[in-house]
């Protein structure tokens, strides 16, 4: 092993500005900034539909409005049409059965010292691991 | 104003998206693939979330209520069951596979890149697919 990449600095300012959109959905709305949840409710469910739609243009709109600022934003995404489906519907499924995703489990479940987010966080991690050993990246 | 902070929210949650490099499912590969090279940054994000929202999350679930909403939504289920690991292990391969989680997906759709399109309407597609089959699990 050997470590290739590392941008602490980026990654724990970012970290701090995620934590902070989620304490203030959590303080001001009561409710956790749950992706999954909230993109899943959001075609699911009619409830909160208004709320649940203007998260989801929000976090859209964070990139756009830090490309603003002139930086260029790199994100590489693979154009396997057969891999992004079978991603994108393990995702989908996996975090609807699971009841939450990175942010749900990861960031709010932990924070909130919940076991059962603990333990769902390490196991998406380790299968996260494992598929990347196994098909490479 | 809740739909305000709901917009809030989204929007600051998209900037640390995008200055942490989650954007980037190169970056969550680079964490994943721990074997071989491996990128740590992705740790740093979720430290960053949790130490700004685990004390303030603490603080303000002692209040009767959220500052805006009428109460806060409360999470019950504490379960570490079948569901909870098959759902975490399914999502944890989609992740491996693509490089990509909800909030990043989500949020990558300002790139209109067809890759992270097709990647978002999959998983919605697996909400559904969930939605359906979930009481069998």
């Amino acid at each position: 092993m050997n470590i290739i990449n590392f941008t602490p600095l980026s990654a724990l300012t970012g970290g701090l500005l995620i934590g902070f959109a989620v304490f203030l959905l959590f303080a001001f709305n009561g409710r956790m900034a749950g992706v999954s949840s909230i993109s899943a409710n959001f075609i699911l469910k009619r409830e909160q539909r208004v709320d649940n739609s203007l998260f989801l243009i929000g976090l859209i709109l964070g990139p756009t409005i830090y490309s603003l600022s002139g930086s260029k934003i790199e994100s590489i995404i693979t154009n396997s049409i057969p891999i992004l489906i079978i991603a994108g519907l393990l995702v989908g499924i996996g975090t609807r059965i699971g009841n939450g995703c990175t942010s749900g489990h990861g960031i709010c479940g932990i924070s909130r010292f919940s076991l059962r987010s603990i333990v769902a966080t390490i196991s998406f991690i380790l299968t996260g691991i494992i598929t990347v050993l196994i098909f490479g990246i | 104003m809740i739909r305000l902070i709901s917009l809030l929210s989204g929007i600051i949650f998209g900037l640390g998206l995008t200055i942490s490099g989650m954007v980037n499912p190169q970056k969550v590969l680079g964490f994943l693939n721990i074997f071989d090279a491996w990128d740590p940054s992705l740790i740093f994000v979720m430290v960053g979330a949790i130490i700004i929202f685990a004390p303030l999350h603490f603080i303000f679930k002692k209040k009767s209520r959220p500052i805006l909403a009428k109460n806060f939504i409360s999470i019950e289920n504490k379960n570490i069951d079948k569901k909870l690991l098959i759902g975490s292990g399914l999502f944890g391969t989609g992740w491996g596979l693509a490089g990509l989680c909800p909030g990043p997906a989500i949020a990558s759709i300002s790139f209109l890149n067809p890759s992270s399109l097709i990647f978002v309407l999959f998983m919605f597609v697996g909400f559904f697919i969930a939605n359906r089959i979930e009481k069998n699990i």
